[in-house]
């Protein structure tokens, strides 16, 4: 997939640009300090989450997000859940979702991606991993 | 003491952190994130990582302390702790969890409870050299400030 932006954050050229913002979700307070680090330092805007029930209610108020990654295993709503919720709202499917885990289960990874899911990254999510994003962002 | 002797002693340190296999490569990921526009990221880290890792430790302690035990509950917090673990780059935490997840599968308590002794072990070896590695940030950053004013 190409991407008319190289790697980094920020959206079109010129005056004005828009940041790119990521919604990162995650349970775990220590994985979420770490990919908001490996984001940050690509120079997305970043928005974290402890739960999928609060990245949609922050997708229903925040009209510029431009990709969620989120942890696949979640208590109570996991990040299928917050996958499918996003790919089958009219307002919302347009937004690349990028699947975390440290399980390496095909069957869950292909779940995944057949849901919608433009990557699916194993955790411990390293700095190459995130130079791969630009290039997934929504355009 | 000068700062080059700090910095000497704090890449010491670390260096035989990862010889003694208590931290993987995952953490120089960690440290490569750290630069001036985000100077505490690392010491970020460590800090939520400890506390996280004692509360789940503590969960697990009272869940083993049953006279039944819950070997689900159990296996999530084991997860979680490999994970944050594996996240960190705190490889013998890491290592000690998948067996404790093997013991879990096999709903051996005896297994279990030595194993959590093993994760205690190594987690507390850890978290006194991670100490140690804070305070001496701590003390080249309060030189880099002084030397900057």
């Amino acid at each position: 997939m190409s991407s008319p932006r190289g790697g980094g954050g920020k959206e079109g050229g010129g005056e004005g640009e828009r940041q790119i913002h990521v919604l990162a979700v995650d349970d775990s307070c220590v994985d979420r300090a770490v990919i908001v680090g490996l984001l940050r330092s690509s120079k997305y805007r970043v928005t974290a989450v402890d739960s999928a029930k609060k990245a949609l209610e922050l997708l229903g108020t925040e009209p510029n997000v431009d990709m969620i990654i989120t942890d696949y295993s979640m208590p109570e709503m996991t990040g299928y859940e917050l996958l499918k919720s996003v790919k089958e709202s009219p307002t919302l499917k347009e937004i690349p979702v990028v699947m975390m885990s440290s399980e390496n289960d095909p069957s869950k990874i292909n779940r995944c991606l057949e849901e919608g899911a433009v990557e699916f990254l194993l955790k411990p999510v390293k700095p190459s991993d995130v130079s791969l994003l630009s290039a997934l962002m929504r355009s | 003491m000068s700062l080059m002797v700090l910095r000497e002693q704090l890449n010491v340190l670390v260096n035989s952190m990862f010889l003694e296999g208590l931290l993987d490569a995952q953490f120089r990921q960690l440290q490569m994130l750290q630069d001036a526009s985000n100077p505490g990221f690392v010491a970020e880290v460590i800090t939520l990582f400890c506390e996280d890792s004692e509360r789940m430790l503590t969960e697990l302690t009272k869940l083993l302390d049953q006279a039944v035990v819950d070997y689900q509950k159990v296996d999530a917090y084991v997860h979680q702790l490999k994970g944050s673990s594996s996240s960190v780059g705190a490889q013998s935490v890491k290592l000690s969890c998948i067996q404790f997840k093997q013991f879990c599968e096999e709903n051996n308590k005896e297994g279990c409870l030595s194993e959590l002794n093993m994760v205690k072990h190594q987690y507390y070896s850890l978290r006194s050299k991670f100490e140690t590695m804070l305070q001496l940030e701590q003390r080249i950053q309060a030189y880099d400030s002084e030397q900057q004013n």
